[in-house]
């Protein structure tokens, strides 16, 4: 898709999702967003060299040991052991090779270690909730975690959001570059988060994860797969008039 | 216990085909993967995107290196202390150490291209320590100005915001370039980091009279 020509360079075009599909920036019932979501409309920015590339984040940013949440400083987490694995792939289906993905979440109780939570809920010694992995070549990950417990948080009276855990990835463009939360199936606190109801009902499938007893490991830990599809490259090459350099 | 064959489920969420489950087995068009929708950092981040050299696009005491630095503001004018800023960028000659750069991947001494900070209060500020990035083309037969890719991540943005650095100091090449032409006077400002201290200082609104060009990618 990508390739120099006597009249410049070709560049991937990475496909936007339609606005009826992506979260947007902003929502009313999520207080915070008020004063932080832009208002004006964006710009479109068309994708040039600095926006089709991205860096290589990958095995130097990850420790032995970092892929495995259950086990901190010298001894084991207290929780429901859960075994958390997909693919990361792009809208085109294609794996996501080699790429760094950073995730975090809250302990069995439902609290962080952050000086910020303030939830009266124990901290586990042996737990830190980070973890780190890098894809491997068919763009597969894994981690080996506790299932986070939910949290009050200030939005409402009763606010609890899902068990969830943050992802963060890369990819291998900028435009690729995605933060999310991964949800568990049938969690009762879905109907009153504002954060997971700020995701258009068509999409929210995605954000859930999937039960695999296949995966569960006999006596040691239930398995939830969750694949993560990035922006993919636009299947018809950007083409230009032969006299412009194109980047 | 029958069912009838009238009762036929109301689908409201259209039918997405796991990846590697194609339905029939014939692909009448490419296979289109529905993407995993964003989300918002929270106030946690800190916990799993804090890097011990994360403000580090350049390698401490890299020669000609500087600091960009600057307040991330919300709506009432107040300073956001828990967001994440991060960069990306060419390299002084103009490079990019990303093997998706189809003129080659580039490699420039103690330099990454990549950076991230957190505004964390105090002093509430971001700071990235970079080098100045080379032009680029701009795909129209022009040179783009020495610019930085930005995100934003923050509380309060269900996704990341971007938006772009360029340099007060580059008038000539800011006045060629494509993207700032397409921007008034008073947008383009928002844009355009002023040289101080020891480098550069641009704030970034969230909202307001000021409010940042943000753009879609
Ligand atoms: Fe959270």
């Amino acid at each position: 898709m990508t390739g120099t020509t006597a009249s410049g360079l070709h560049l991937p075009r990475y496909l936007r999702e339609p606005a009826e599909q992506r979260t947007p920036l902003g929502y009313p019932d999520y207080k915070s967003t008020g004063l932080r979501a832009p208002l004006r409309t964006p710009v479109d920015l068309p994708h040039r060299l600095t926006e089709v590339t991205g860096p290589v984040l990958g095995e130097d940013r990850v420790k032995p040991g970092d892929a495995d949440l259950t086990l901190r400083h010298g001894g084991e987490a207290v929780g429901q052991r859960i075994l958390v694995y997909g693919r990361v792939l792009d809208s085109g289906g294609r794996p996501v090779p080699d790429t760094l993905v950073e995730i975090w979440q809250a302990n069995a109780s439902g609290r962080y270690r952050h000086v910020v939570d303030r939830f009266p809920a124990p901290l586990d010694p042996h737990f830190d909730g980070l973890g780190r992995v890098v894809t491997d070549s068919l763009g597969r990950y894994e981690f080996m975690t506790i299932k986070p417990g939910a949290y009050p948080w200030g939005n409402h009276h009763n606010a609890w959001r899902p068990a969830h855990i943050h992802f963060s990835l890369f990819g291998r463009a900028f435009t690729q570059r995605l933060v999310t939360q991964m949800y568990f199936p049938d969690d009762p606190l879905f109907g009153q988060d504002p954060i997971f109801n700020s995701i258009p009902a068509v999409a929210r499938h995605r954000a859930i994860n999937r039960f695999s007893l296949d995966r569960s490991q006999d006596n040691w830990a239930l398995a939830f797969e969750w694949d993560i599809v990035l922006r993919g490259i636009e299947q018809t090459p950007f083409e230009t008039d032969d006299d412009g350099d194109v980047a | 216990m029958s069912t009838n064959p009238l009762d036929v489920p109301d689908v409201t969420v259209p039918y997405e085909p796991r990846s590697g489950q194609r339905g029939t087995g014939f692909l009448t068009e490419p296979l289109r993967l529905g993407t995993t929708p964003s989300a918002t950092v929270g106030p946690y981040l800190a916990i799993g995107l804090s890097w011990p050299d994360g403000p580090w696009a350049a390698a401490e005491g890299t020669e000609d290196g500087f600091w960009i630095r600057g307040r991330v503001l919300d709506g009432a004018g107040d300073v956001v202390p828990d967001a994440l800023v991060e960069t990306w960028q060419a390299d002084p000659d103009g490079g990019l150490a990303s093997p998706e750069d189809p003129r080659g991947q580039a490699s420039y001494p103690r330099f990454r291209g990549y950076a991230r900070s957190a505004t964390v209060d105090p002093p509430g500020e971001f700071g990235v320590f970079t080098l100045k990035p080379g032009r680029l083309p701009d795909g129209e037969g022009g040179l783009q100005a020495p610019h930085i890719d930005v995100s934003v991540f923050a509380r309060g943005l269900l996704d990341r915001v971007v938006t772009r650095i360029y340099f007060a100091d580059e008038a000539e090449a800011n006045a060629e370039d494509a993207v700032l032409r397409g921007l008034s006077e008073e947008q383009r400002r928002t844009l355009v980091a002023e040289p101080a201290g020891d480098g550069y200082r641009l704030d970034i609104h969230l909202q307001g009279d000021r409010e940042t060009v943000f753009f879609a990618v």
